[in-house]
């Protein structure tokens, strides 16, 4: 089955501009700020209806951080999210209060990481499932249950659970249940955060067929935050890569597995261990670590563990640019490089 | 890697091992009969998913088992050193026949098995520097750099923490060796703890998941240096993971484990390009790969893994298996049966049925 990918002419869903996210740094009795953590630094992306936008990184890239400030779990430093409502109406999610954003909490949904901590324990599926329908104002009983009983047929759950509790159900059908309370409401955004890292191989390949077939059969729109890049790519329309608080690159997800234009972005394919002892990782790859977010180096932040690196990378910052038709790259040298994958 | 034909005599070989955990709903086989051996100087991967044994079997080698859990019944036959660190006579002990906290066993763990963890910000004590605790252990297994008899300062051990973290690639080791372990990055620490388990010039390394808490950047780098250890040292490693791709590119041999048994063995090009059990083959399609087609479905295992106290009946993989024969499957339980090209397999697609009672 090969489903549809979104047409680039679509209109976009959700738009972040230049959304930032600072963390105060705090020292001593009085919690003095002696300096901050730049989590997301200038942030630019839409995503377009109908598609799957990637969001990939290594641990303190800000990939979680930027997805809890689109939730408004949190709320970013400065910005604009801008996101289109139902009714067509552009909203700001940014500077809005909690009663302004409870009536959109409804359209945006979230899919969690963890299936054993997201379920209420003392819930039984017919709650857990049922209570954003409730919060949402279907107070009856009888018209929820039957609802519920819909998702659990959508997500490949028999509705004879309904009456059971979490702790009877393994990770792959809890985070069918999660799926099935993140589509409750009817959501036109899903942001979906390593939604499968937590399961088994045998059972993450059932939950992300599911996930493809309910965007091909309900239209669903989704911001898949992953460090896994071969589910990533899987499953993504387009692809942003995350480095520090910032997007390195953006581009279609084939064109970016197939030719990556950021050398960070190309390190981090080569690191993948292929499941192919025939193919063999020569190479360690990236040298030294991810630098601090509260202390980045000058110029370009890659450009300590860059063997492309000159003069100018460390003292220039560059900009995120356009280097062909939907292929975003901050980098001086995109033009220049020719980068090897191991994916060829 | 260092090349030892099938005729050398295995460094370990685990036989038949049965562990158990008693709890009050019930009696978990965790470990229900695997058996294996580990080839001096070759790289052992154990793969599987959660729940399989695979880190049961790691803990039941340097009896770390705690309560409820107890070896039933097999044995762990290990080829130790008696005399001194080099050279020396070597004897075949059953590790699984040692008592728990004895003296015997203490003197194995670290010197001649030593273990990588998982998670290396838990198995370092926040209170202690990194340096401090290996200069401990090499301290406490002082005859493993001292063939003389002669004891180690705390001066000279110091040093040769220096000289592994050096080893590792530790920048600034003679600062490091005084680090916190919480004042180390997650890749800092996993070569602090590689550091700790080649401290004591161990012959047998067991790394549990050594890599699953880091990033891939770093995976590959803490890789790359285990690779290059163990090419330098010919340092047995028995390597668990879940993750295929891992276990391609470390391993020499691979077993495959599913609900506590072995249910395929062999040579990694074996398991990967010829596998023969239903269940490795699965697992090996079920994987979304960095090259091949997108947006497609993937192939799955149906089914979810059993429960430890509802184990099925007969082959474990049996309910989820796509090529299950007939009655047998459900019925008895396959023997692992050995294969051509050092390759074995727990199937009754590859047993002569007749031999099953």
């Amino acid at each position: 089955m090969t489903l549809p990918v979104a047409q680039a002419a679509a209109r976009p869903l959700l738009q972040v501009r230049n959304l930032r996210k600072f963390f105060p740094v705090t020292a001593g009795f009085f919690h003095r700020a002696v300096g901050q953590v730049r989590a997301v630094d200038d942030v630019n992306f839409d995503v377009y209806d109908g598609e799957t936008l990637g969001l990939v990184g290594e641990s303190g890239c800000g990939k979680t951080t930027t997805s809890r400030c689109i939730m408004r779990a949190i709320a970013p430093t400065s910005g604009q999210i801008l996101f289109r409502r139902k009714n067509e109406k552009i909203v700001d999610l940014a500077p809005m209060t909690r009663a302004e954003l409870r009536p959109l909490r409804a359209e945006i949904q979230m899919i969690f990481q963890d299936p054993f901590g997201s379920l209420n324990p003392r819930m039984t599926l017919l709650d857990n499932v049922g209570e954003p329908l409730l919060v949402n104002g279907m107070k009856n009983r009888a018209e929820r249950t039957d609802r519920v009983a819909e998702l659990l047929r959508l997500v490949g759950l028999r509705t004879e659970f309904m009456h059971r509790f979490p702790h009877a159900f393994s990770g792959g059908q809890r985070q069918r249940i999660g799926i099935a309370r993140a589509l409750s409401t009817n959501p036109r955004l899903i942001v979906a955060d390593e939604p499968v890292s937590a399961l088994d191989v045998s059972v993450q390949a059932q939950v992300l067929n599911l996930l493809l077939e309910l965007r091909s059969r309900l239209g669903l729109t989704f911001l898949f935050v992953a460090h896994d890049l071969s589910v990533v790519r899987h499953i993504s329309d387009r692809v942003a890569v995350m480095y520090v608080g910032q997007l390195v690159e953006l581009a279609p997800a084939k064109a970016l597995f197939r030719n990556p234009r950021h050398p960070y972005t190309a390190a981090l394919m080569r690191a993948v261990p292929v499941a192919d002892p025939r193919v063999l990782v020569a190479e360690a790859g990236l040298k030294g670590e991810v630098p601090s977010p509260a202390n980045p180096p000058g110029g370009c932040y890659f450009h300590p563990r860059c063997k492309f690196a000159e003069a100018r990378c460390r003292q220039e910052a560059p900009a995120l640019r356009e280097v062909a038709p939907g292929r975003f790259v901050r980098c001086h040298l995109a033009e220049k490089l020719d980068l090897p994958t191991s994916s060829g | 890697m260092a090349s030892n034909g099938p005729s050398a005599s295995p460094l370990l070989s685990v036989r038949d091992l049965h562990v158990s955990f008693a709890l009050d709903e019930g009696l978990v086989r965790a470990v229900d009969g695997v058996s294996f051996d580990v080839m001096p100087g070759r790289v052992t991967g154990i793969v599987g998913e959660s729940g399989c044994g695979k880190s049961v079997t790691m803990r039941a080698i340097l009896q770390l088992i705690d309560e409820p859990g107890r070896i039933e019944s097999g044995e762990i036959l290990f080829e130790c050193r008696t005399g001194a660190a080099d050279g020396g006579s070597f004897e075949t002990i059953d590790l699984s026949k040692l008592p728990r906290h004895g003296a015997r066993l203490r003197a194995i763990r670290g010197a001649e098995i030593a273990l990588i963890p998982q998670e290396p910000m838990a198995a370092f004590s926040p209170v202690h520097t990194v340096g401090d605790q290996i200069i401990e252990a090499i301290l406490l297994h002082h005859r493993q750099w001292r063939t003389g008899g002669g004891k180690l300062s705390y001066r000279d051990a110091r040093e040769i923490v220096v000289d592994l973290f050096r080893d590792v690639g530790i920048s600034m080791p003679e600062q490091r060796v005084d680090a916190y372990s919480w004042q180390l990055s997650g890749g800092l620490r996993q070569r602090a703890m590689i550091a700790m388990a080649l401290s004591c010039k161990p012959r047998l390394l067991v790394a549990d998941e050594p890599t699953t808490a880091i990033d891939v950047t770093t995976q590959a780098q803490v890789l790359a240096l285990l690779r290059e250890l163990q090419r330098r040292h010919g340092t047995a490693i028995i390597f668990i993971t879940h993750d295929l791709g891992v276990i391609a590119q470390m391993a020499n041999d691979v077993v495959v484990m599913y609900l506590g048994r072995v249910v395929e063995r062999g040579p990694v090009d074996a398991i990967f390009h010829a596998p023969k059990h239903p269940y490795t083959r699965a697992l090996l399609r079920s994987i979304p790969s960095i090259v091949g087609e997108t947006h497609v479905d993937l192939p799955t295992i149906a089914g979810n893994l059993p429960h430890p106290f509802d184990r099925p009946p007969g082959c474990p993989f049996h309910p989820r298996c796509q090529e299950i024969i007939g009655p047998v499957c459900s019925a008895s339980v396959p023997q692992l049966k050995s294969l051509a090209g050092g390759q074995g397999v727990s199937c009754f697609l590859h047993q002569d049925l007749a031999d099953t009672r």
